[in-house]
């Protein structure tokens, strides 16, 4: 089963944010930003988990963790400034506040995943919910067999944790690979889609368990690709994504077919919901 | 509260007018149903002269009237546009109150409330469609503290139904017409001419204390009998039906039936049959922030998987026709209901019907699936 | 030194290929080296060769006056490189530069199509090799063009 860490006392007031005060904050590029969070009280949480954000007076959004699970007194999220939550919040700078309510889900595998050679294949900022993963699998590296990681994104310009994929990319007995849809002249690394770069990577299909996190279109592509590539439906795990307003089941506004995507995902088990990938606007 | 278990009593009009005052002095707020707008309507109550005594409705898809009775029944219709839903998950209601002072912000969070609430003329299909909310908004890991204080406080008069409804199929979703459990006091409502007595039964501990502050008598059994003929009558004249053992399944499996574009072109998504639904439990949050932008609020209200920003996601909504919206409400209601909450989310109460402005009736909608199942391979 | 037709034995292109086809289509293919910055094909120019790389990588691009190259595609080893051969007039659609030092086996394309031609046997083991890595870009240039990276706040 997906990792889960549900707090054992659930608070008396789910719906109310507790106020962090913001740490740091680091621009990764034109439209998406990185800031650590410091929470009153240490805030354990899975690979994969994702908090409710709060800007003062603005609104709330669904943010994954984007930062190591074993720091829990520093919550970090990388966000996408797309609308009028995730802006305000990208005009914050270190010293501000920012309601918290979390974590929330169910998260990555990395638990079942011990002992399987391991991809992980990120589109976009689907890449942030993988990071916390990454950082599990180098951290129990001995635990895992091949580790691959595969990051699709629109241009160089879009990359984000640039100085770390320079860190992983030199990692021994870790595999990175990077591709944009289009590049300038400066980008000597590889331009296309991110399914085509599964053939890159070392692994045993028969006996590795791979993680997806991107845009729904880049979901279904990908897990097809892997099925074709002899991992089985089971051993797929996918992040999904809905409109949210309480993360905690009683607003309705995530389901998908019989699932909610805030208690019963992010983080699925792609047999489970291959069926629903299928029809549209469900 | 537990299922009835001993013998019924027989309580007057006057006894009734006791029992309400039992209640009231008990700490409750009494509300029940009472004529307003040309509807029956929930509200606080003072006396029995507050309910609709010799009044009834005439229901069907898309028509609601009211119209004079032939007796003085007190609860001698069938149900009205709201539901108990709008006093247990308040339709608007505000979260937290946050202050910022410099460079620190608190949060406050809204107290639950501390009413008392009793209400009066609970139906059965209503009492199963609390039970359903209960399971969504306290039985799982989180719990809304208000709809839980509330809850935890209500007193539940039920009433046994002595009429059915033309748009009612509580006995196809065995939601009633008897009331079984969940109750304080059931009434069943006895008028044969001379006499207009009821015949009541404690549901539970509370309602056995209140039961000995009011005068009432042992039911003789022909009364315990004629009220038996009265549920009974209300169970055979449902004025709809639907086959509900199988709805997960038909519906899950027929996602891309032709009929929910069909329905679609007469569905107006003006979100009327998820507002009178008493199960229908969906809600957004708005938050405000005054001129200064010292202080702010979170707001709760009913939303409505009718809307297009229900499924608003960047870039747009997932559920951007009709068609799918009309399909999700429906086969969450009747399907995948089941899967979350282990039971049904219709109760059979027939609203949706009666408030929908084009009549669209969601037992007419389940045939027409079943007419033709296309995972049967029987497309039209 | 090893001959070209071991070369081709090694390149995944030919995996499955009986030894008669692989020496036939040998006689059209010689090895060539490319350092980084050569170009394979111009936007333009005559499509008269295909390619198989066995070493390094490739962009396909096309010039953006104001903008510089824009690479939209790179073929890597083991891929198949070139579609334009196939088709009349025989042209190039885009450049494609050597981003690194580059091995490959390059095939003249109307000695490829002759001996496709000639024996249609030989011209349907080809199609089975050349279809599918073609259909896979296409699959892919698809994503590209929808460029759905965006589309997720997750």
């Amino acid at each position: 089963m997906p990792q889960t860490l549900k707090a054992c006392t659930p608070p008396p007031n789910p719906m109310a944010p507790s106020m962090t005060r913001l740490t740091r904050f680091i621009r990764e590029s034109a439209d998406v930003f990185t800031f650590d969070l410091a929470p009153e009280r240490a805030t354990p949480f899975a690979p994969g988990q994702f908090n409710m954000l709060y800007a003062f007076g603005v609104g709330e959004i669904p943010i994954s963790i984007s930062g190591a699970a074993d720091a829990p007194d520093r919550l970090t999220h990388t966000i996408r400034a797309v609308g009028p939550v995730s802006a305000a919040l990208g005009r914050l700078k270190a010293g501000d506040q920012v309601g918290l309510r979390g974590p929330f889900g169910v998260g990555w595998p990395v638990e079942e995943a011990k002992g399987f050679d391991v991809l992980l294949i990120g589109g976009g900022i689907g890449l942030a919910p993988l990071r916390p993963a990454i950082y599990w699998l180098l951290r129990h590296r001995a635990a895992y067999g091949r580790v691959g990681v595969l990051y699709g994104a629109r241009t160089p310009d879009d990359l984000i944790f640039v100085s770390e994929l320079e860190e992983w990319r030199r990692t021994p007995d870790f595999q990175l690979r990077v591709a944009v849809e289009r590049a300038g002249p400066d980008w000597t690394g590889d331009v296309g889609y991110v399914t085509p770069l599964l053939s890159k990577l070392r692994y045993d299909p028969g006996d590795a368990i791979a993680m997806i996190c991107g845009p729904e279109v880049m979901i279904r592509a990908t897990a097809l690709a892997l099925e074709d590539a002899g991992i089985a439906d089971s051993r797929i795990f996918v992040s999904m994504e809905r409109n949210m307003k309480c993360a905690i089941g009683h607003c309705g506004h995530c389901q998908f077919g019989p699932l909610f995507i805030c208690k019963d995902g992010p983080v699925h088990r792609y047999d489970r919901v291959r069926d629903l990938l299928a029809y549209r606007e469900l | 509260m537990a299922k009835a278990d001993e013998a019924a009593a027989i309580i007057t009009i006057e006894g009734l007018q006791d029992l309400l005052r039992a209640i009231r002095a008990g700490g409750y707020r009494p509300i029940g149903p009472t004529v307003q707008n040309q509807a029956i309507v929930y509200d606080d109550i003072e006396s029995v002269d507050d309910l609709p005594r010799g009044w009834t409705d005439e229901q069907d898809g898309g028509r609601y009237r009211l119209a004079r009775r032939d007796d003085d029944a007190l609860f001698g219709y069938s149900v009205g546009p709201q539901s108990w839903k709008k006093f247990l998950h308040a339709p608007k209601l505000r979260l937290w109150t946050a202050e910022r002072d410099g460079e620190n912000a608190s949060v406050t969070p809204e107290p639950p409330p501390s009413d008392r609430l009793a209400f009066i003329g609970v139906r059965a299909c209503e009492i199963r469609a609390i039970e359903i909310q209960d399971r969504v908004l306290v039985g799982d890991l989180y719990v809304d503290p208000h709809y839980k204080a509330l809850r935890e406080r209500a007193l539940i008069v039920a009433v046994n139904c002595g009429q059915a409804g033309g748009t009612c199929f509580c006995v196809s979703m065995q939601a009633g017409p008897r009331v079984q459990q969940g109750f304080d006091i059931a009434l069943t409502e006895l008028l044969d001419g001379t006499e207009h007595i009821f015949l009541v039964e404690a549901g539970s501990e509370e309602g056995r204390a209140l039961l000995a502050e009011i005068p009432h008598r042992p039911a003789s059994s022909r009364e315990v009998e004629a009220g038996e003929a009265v549920i009974e009558h209300t169970a055979s004249s449902m004025g709809r039906e639907m086959r509900s053992d199988d709805l997960n399944e038909l519906l899950m499996s027929n996602l891309e039936h032709p009929r929910w574009d069909e329905v679609a072109t007469r569905c107006l998504s003006c979100t009327n049959c998820t507002l009178v639904c008493p199960t229908c439990f969906c809600t957004s949050v708005e938050d405000t922030s005054d001129l200064s932008g010292e202080r702010a609020e979170r707001w709760r209200r009913w939303d409505s998987c009718f809307t297009m920003d229900f499924s608003y996601i960047h870039g747009g909504s997932v559920r951007a026709s009709a068609k799918s919206r009309y399909r999700q409400w429906m086969t969450h209601k009747l399907a995948t209901w089941i899967d979350q909450f282990g039971s049904s989310g219709c109760v059979g109460c027939g609203r949706c019907i009666t408030w929908c402005p084009v009549g669209i009736d969601i037992t007419e909608e389940v045939r027409a699936i079943r007419g033709c199942d296309t995972s049967a391979g029987d497309w039209p | 030194m090893k001959d070209i037709a071991d070369l081709l034995r090694h390149h995944p292109f030919a995996e499955g290929l009986d030894e008669e086809t692989l020496a036939l289509i040998a006689g059209c293919a010689k090895n060539v080296v490319l350092q980084p910055g050569d170009y394979l094909h111009r936007e333009g120019a005559a499509a008269d060769s295909f390619y198989l790389l066995r070493h390094g990588a490739v962009a396909l691009e096309t010039f953006v006056p104001g903008r510089g190259a824009f690479s939209f595609l790179t073929v890597k080893s083991g891929e198949i490189l070139g579609a334009d051969w196939l088709i009349p007039p025989y042209r190039s659609s885009f450049d494609a530069r050597a981003v690194e030092l580059t091995r490959a086996i390059s095939f003249d394309g109307k000695c490829l199509r002759g001996k496709c031609e000639a024996d249609p046997r030989v011209g349907y083991e080809m199609m089975k090799r050349f279809i599918p890595p073609l259909v896979k870009r296409l699959q892919s240039a698809r994503m590209q063009a929808l460029g759905m990276y965006d589309a997720t706040n997750a």
